[in-house]
C-alpha cells in the first residue's frame, strides 16, 4: 500500500551500541542474583555422592523438623519427568528411586538463611546401593554392561544410520581414500553467570512467578506446568539480565524445577543461587565424542564420498541428546558438495552429568574431523588446502542430499577474503621454524526450520505497538542473553518504519506482555524475529501511511514517507509530522497494536527420511578461516598469533554485534581446540571450577580479524542470516592444520595441551631414532 | 524471620564507599563482596566463581583492583572502596563505560563490572597502557563472550591510544 520502500536495511550501517548497554556498563542491569528477594528463603539442593545406585533409604524428617526449615522436597514430590524433546523424557527434577551421576538431585531444602539450609541438607538420610557405573562409550556400551535406562539396550540413547547416494561406489572411484580416528574432550559452556532462579508461588492467587537464566521461557513455561501440574495460564516467565549462554540454558534445567517445587511447598518465594561447581554440574554441554571419518577424494580435490560413524558420550539422561547425533550427520553436508554419505551415529549413556546442546550444536567436532581429513588428503595430492575447499564448493540456491535448503552461499568469497588476508600464498610454508598456517572452514543454520514443539504455530510473533506518546514497543518472547538480539528487533522495527532508533523500545521475554517465542537457540532470532519484526512494522507503516493519506486527503499510494515525514509525493502540501499522523491514527480505535510473524514453508523442514527435520533451516551462515600458530617444542605449548575469519551472514543488519558475535564464536573454538576439558575421576569432575575448567584469558587470546561477507538471502530480514556459532566449528581444524604446517605432525585428539603435543613430539623422535637404528642394522 | 544460627560477632566496619563515608556492622567474617551487595546493594559488582577465579566481583580498594569475594570486608576499615555503581558521575557514564558500551566491549555484561573496575585501576597508574599491558592487567578476568578483542580495543579508546 505504501508507496515509500522498505527499509533494506542499511540505516545502521555503522553499527549500533547495544541498546542496553549503558545498564551494563553502568552496573545498573538486575541479573537474576540480583533481583529483590527480600524474604526470600535460600534453597540449596542435596546431591548424589556416587555415580550409579539404587535409593535404598531417604528420610528427611529431621530436616523438615529443623527450625527455620519451610519445606523440603524430594522425588517423591514430582512424578513426572521433564526435558527438551517430547519423545525422550526420561529424567525427574529430582531421582526417584535410582541415581545415574555424582551430583544428580535427590532431594531440596528451602530455609530461612544459608546455614539453616546447609545444615537441613546434612540431616537429610540416604543410603544407597551403588551399581556399576560407567565413564566411557567403551565401557557403557560393552556387552553385558548394566543398563542405565531399562528401555536402552546396549546403553544406546539413540542409532542413526543414513544413506545417501551411493558412497561405496564413490569411494571406489576416488584417487585417494584415507580413514582417520579423531577425537574431542567433552567442553563446557561456561557462561560467566552462574545459574540461578527466583520462584514466587502466591499461595492465595496460587500463581507462579518465575524469574531465571533460562534462554527458552516458553519450553520452561511449559515443563513447570507439567512437573507442578499447574494450569498453564497460571504461570508467569519473566526473564532478568543473562549472563550468557551458549546452549547452557536452552533445555529446562533441574534446579528450575526444584526451586518451583520448594516455592509452592513453601507457599512463598525461594532463591536458588547454584555454585559455580554446581553450574558445572549441572552441564548440557559438547559431549565426548569419537569420530571415524572416510573420505575419497579424485586427484583434483574433488570429493567422491564420505563414510563417518560418530560415537557420543551423552551421560545419564537424555537431553538433546537425539538431536546431538543426528545433526552430527546431517551437518556434515550444507558446506559442501558431497556426492554420497554415509553416517552411523551412536549417542551413549554414560554415568556422568548429561550433555545438550552447545554453540554450533552437533556440528562442531565432526567439522573438526572432516576439516582435518581434508587437509591431509590435499598434502598427500600435494594440493593447497583452498584449492580443495574450491573444488567442492555449493551453488546457492540447491539442495542437499540430505534435503537441505541451501539458499545463499558465500562460502566462496569467505575463501578469498581470507586467503588475501593472511597472505597465504606468499606465507604457507615459508614461516619460521616451529611457526605454521591452517585453515578450514564451517557453517552453521539461522534457526531450525521445524521446531522441537510442532504446534502448527508460526516460528516467531512479534506484536508491535503505538500509542497516544508517539512511542513504539516491540514486544517479543525472543530472550536477549547478551547477543544482542532485542538490539536487532529495535533496528529492524525502526529501519522499516523509517522511524528513530530511540523512538523504539524492545520489552522482551515476559510471558504476561511478550507473545510466545521459542527462545535463544539455533541462532534462531535474527532470522525469524527479525523477519516477524520486519512483517508487523510493515503492517503498522500501513496504517500510518492510511492515516497520513486521510489527513492529507490524498491516496495512500501518494503518500511519501521520509524519515518522521509523510507527505504527498507531489510535495505540494505541508509536511506532516509523526505525532500528528500518530493522532489521526488513533482515532477512533485507540492503541495500535499489530501482530507480525514468520513461518518456515513445510519444504524447508528438511528431508523425509528419520531425523531429517534436524539441520533443516533457511539459511545457512557460511565461515572460513586461517590460523597462525607457532608451536615450541620444548615445553609443546601451542601460541595463537593471529586468526582471520571471513563469514558470510547474509547481510549485517548491526555490524557492530555481527563483528562480536564472530570474534566471540571464533574464540570459543580456540578454547575448544586449545585447553578446553572437562574430565571426571570415578563421575567426580576434576574441573568444576573457573581455574582448572582452563579457558583463554585475556593474556593469551590473538587479534582476531573479521571480515563480513554478505551474500544477501533471500529469505532472510533485509537479506540476513546468523552469525554467532558458524565460525565456530573451523577454529579447531585450523589450529590443528596450522600445527601440522609448523611441526609437521597431525594431532587427532582435541583440545591440543602441551602434554598431548608433547606426547606426538616424543613419539616421532621415538620414530626417528628406530628408524635410523634399523637402517644401521640393515 | 531470624536466623536460628548461632550470632557471628561483628564488628563496626568504617569506610568510604564511592566517595561517602558509611558505617555498618558486619561479621568478622564476612567477604567483601557480600557486604557490598546484601548491605550497600551494589549488586552490580558480580559472583561468578566459588572464589578467585573470575574476577566478576573487582572493586579498587584504595585505588586497586582487588577480587572482592576473596577480601575480607573489615580489611576494608578506614580505606576507600569503589565499585562500578561510583564510576558515573551524575548518571554520566565515566570514560572507560563510555568505551565499553560504544566499542561493544560487553555483550552479556556479567563480567563487565569487574572488567571496568579492572581497567580502571590499570588507567589511574597508567593512563596510556600498551596492548601487553592491558592484557596483564585484565587477565584475571574471565570473559566468555567477546574473545576479549572489542575489551582491549575499549581500553584503548578510553586511554586515548586507539590507532
Amino acid at each position: 500500500m505504501s508507496a515509500t520502500a522498505i527499509g533494506d536495511g542499511n540505516l545502521f550501517r555503522h553499527g549500533v551500541p547495544l541498546i542496553d548497554g549503558i545498564e551494563k556498563v553502568t552496573g545498573r542491569a538486575r541479573y537474576t542474583a540480583d533481583l529483590d528477594h527480600a524474604g526470600a528463603l535460600v534453597g540449596r539442593i542435596l546431591r548424589s555422592p556416587v555415580s550409579h545406585g539404587d535409593i535404598v533409604r531417604l528420610d528427611v524428617a529431621k530436616a523438615r523438623a529443623l527450625k527455620g526449615v519451610f519445606a523440603v522436597v524430594t522425588g517423591n514430590d514430582c512424578p513426572h519427568t521433564y526435558g527438551v524433546l517430547p519423545v525422550a523424557m526420561n529424567e525427574y527434577p529430582m531421582a526417584r528411586d535410582r541415581v545415574r551421576y555424582r551430583g544428580e538431585p535427590i532431594a531440596a531444602v528451602a530455609a530461612v538463611d544459608v546455614k539453616t539450609a546447609e545444615r537441613a541438607i546434612d540431616l537429610i538420610e540416604l543410603e544407597l546401593r551403588p551399581l556399576q557405573a560407567y565413564y566411557t562409550s567403551e565401557e557403557a556400551r560393552a556387552p553385558g554392561a548394566t543398563l542405565l535406562h531399562d528401555n536402552k539396550p546396549g546403553n544406546i540413547e539413540r542409532e542413526v544410520h543414513h544413506d545417501f547416494g551411493d558412497w561405496q561406489q564413490g569411494l571406489a572411484t576416488a584417487d585417494l581414500v584415507r580413514e582417520e580416528n579423531i577425537s574431542c574432550a567433552e567442553v563446557n559452556h561456561a557462561q560467566i553467570e552462574p545459574h540461578a532462579c527466583l520462584m514466587d508461588f502466591d499461595p492465595i492467587t496460587e500463581r507462579l512467578t518465575v524469574q531465571t537464566v533460562s534462554q527458552v521461557g516458553y519450553y520452561l513455561h511449559l515443563m513447570l506446568a507439567r512437573c507442578l501440574e499447574m494450569d498453564s495460564s497460571r504461570i508467569r516467565v519473566v526473564k532478568p539480565f543473562i549472563g550468557g549462554g551458549f546452549g547452557a540454558r536452552v533445555e529446562v534445567l533441574n534446579f528450575e524445577i526444584i526451586t518451583a517445587l520448594l516455592a509452592r511447598a513453601a507457599a512463598g518465594k525461594v532463591l536458588m543461587l547454584l555454585s559455580r561447581e554446581e553450574t558445572f554440574l549441572t552441564h548440557r554441554a559438547r559431549p565426548q565424542t569419537d569420530i571415524k571419518i572416510r573420505v575419497g577424494m579424485r586427484r583434483d580435490g574433488r570429493i567422491t564420498a564420505c563414510a563417518c560413524e560418530v560415537v557420543q558420550r551423552g551421560g545419564a539422561y537424555a537431553g538433546y541428546g537425539i538431536v546431538t547425533i543426528l545433526y552430527a550427520g546431517a551437518l556434515l553436508q550444507g558446506l559442501y558438495d558431497i556426492p554420497a554419505l554415509r553416517y552411523d551415529g551412536y549417542r551413549v549413556y554414560a554415568n556422568l552429568p548429561p550433555c545438550g546442546a552447545m554453540r554450533g550444536h552437533g556440528a562442531v567436532d565432526t567439522r573438526h574431523a572432516f576439516e582435518c581429513l581434508l587437509d591431509r588428503m590435499a598434502r598427500e595430492l600435494e594440493l593447497d588446502p583452498f584449492t580443495v575447499r574450491r573444488a567442492n564448493l555449493l551453488h546457492a540456491p540447491t539442495r542437499t542430499l540430505n534435503d537441505l535448503m541451501v539458499n545463499s552461499c558465500g562460502l566462496a568469497e569467505c575463501l578469498d577474503r581470507v586467503e588475501h588476508a593472511s597472505g597465504w600464498r606468499d606465507r604457507v610454508g615459508k614461516l619460521p621454524k616451529g611457526k605454521g598456517l591452517g585453515m578450514a572452514c564451517s557453517h552453521y543454520v539461522s534457526g531450525a526450520a521445524k521446531p522441537i514443539h510442532w504446534t502448527g504455530e508460526p516460528h516467531a510473533v512479534v506484536n508491535v505497538r503505538l500509542d497516544f506518546d508517539g512511542s513504539i514497543t516491540a514486544l517479543t518472547g525472543a530472550a536477549d542473553i547478551g547477543q544482542g538480539s532485542s538490539t536487532m528487533v529495535a533496528i529492524a522495527v525502526s529501519e522499516t518504519l523509517g522511524v528513530a532508533l530511540d523512538r523504539v523500545r524492545v520489552v522482551a521475554a515476559d510471558s504476561a506482555i511478550t507473545p510466545k517465542d521459542n527462545g535463544a537457540y539455533s541462532s534462531r532470532i535474527t532470522f525469524m524475529v527479525g523477519n516477524a519484526a520486519i512483517d508487523a512494522a510493515k503492517k503498522l507503516k500501513d496504517i500510518l501511511v492510511e492515516a497520513a493519506a486521510c489527513k492529507l486527503e490524498a491516496h495512500p499510494d501518494d503518500i511519501e514517507v521520509i524519515g518522521e515525514t509523510f507527505r504527498v509525493g507531489s510535495g505540494a502540501q505541508a509536511n506532516l509530522p509523526f505525532a500528528e499522523v500518530v493522532k489521526v491514527a488513533l482515532v477512533g480505535r485507540g492503541v495500535i497494536t499489530v501482530s507480525g510473524m514468520f513461518t518456515c514453508p513445510p519444504d524447508a523442514q528438511g528431508g523425509r527420511h528419520k531425523g531429517g527435520a534436524v539441520g533443516s533451516t533457511m539459511g545457512f551462515s557460511y565461515a572460513a578461516q586461517v590460523v597462525e600458530a607457532s608451536v615450541d617444542d620444548a615445553t609443546g605449548l601451542v601460541t595463537v598469533e593471529k586468526v582471520w575469519t571471513a563469514l558470510d551472514c547474509g547481510h549485517a543488519i548491526n555490524p557492530l554485534a555481527v563483528e562480536g558475535q564472530i570474534q566471540g564464536s571464533v574464540w570459543m573454538g580456540m578454547g575448544q581446540a586449545l585447553c578446553e576439558e572437562t574430565r571426571y575421576v570415578e563421575g567426580l569432575p576434576a574441573h568444576a571450577s573457573l581455574l582448572e575448567y582452563r579457558m583463554p584469558t585475556i593474556a593469551e587470546s590473538p587479534p582476531i580479524e573479521v571480515h563480513i561477507v554478505e551474500s544477501h538471502d533471500p529469505y532472510g530480514p533485509f537479506g540476513a542470516k546468523e552469525a554467532s556459532e558458524g565460525a565456530l566449528g573451523g577454529f579447531a581444524p585450523a589450529l590443528v592444520n596450522a600445527i601440522a604446517n609448523a611441526i609437521g605432525i597431525d594431532l587427532d585428539e582435541l583440545p591440543v595441551t602441551p602434554d598431548r603435543v608433547m606426547e606426538a613430539l616424543i613419539q616421532r623422535r621415538r620414530q626417528a631414532k628406530l628408524a635410523s637404528s634399523l637402517k644401521a642394522a640393515s | 524471620m531470624h536466623a536460628p544460627g548461632a550470632r557471628l560477632k561483628k564488628r563496626l566496619l568504617s569506610l568510604r564507599l564511592n566517595g561517602c563515608w558509611r558505617e555498618d556492622a558486619v561479621a568478622e567474617g564476612a567477604l567483601l563482596v557480600d557486604y557490598l551487595r546484601e548491605v550497600a546493594h551494589l549488586t552490580g559488582v558480580k559472583t561468578g566463581c566459588d572464589g578467585g577465579e573470575c574476577g566478576a566481583c573487582t572493586v579498587l580498594v584504595d585505588g586497586e583492583a582487588v577480587p572482592s569475594c576473596i577480601t575480607l570486608a573489615v580489611r576494608c576499615d578506614g580505606r576507600s572502596v569503589e565499585t562500578i555503581e561510583g564510576m558515573a558521575t551524575q548518571g554520566r557514564p565515566n570514560r572507560l563505560q563510555r568505551a565499553f558500551h560504544e566499542k561493544l566491549g560487553t555483550q552479556c555484561g556479567f563480567c563487565t563490572p569487574g572488567m571496568i573496575m579492572a581497567a580502571e585501576g590499570l588507567l589511574r597508574r597508567n593512563p596510556t597502557p600498551s596492548d601487553g599491558e592491558i592484557r596483564t592487567a585484565l587477565s584475571g578476568n574471565l570473559c566468555r563472550c567477546t574473545g576479549y578483542v572489542k575489551i582491549i580495543e575499549a581500553v584503548k579508546a578510553a586511554a586515548g591510544t586507539a590507532s
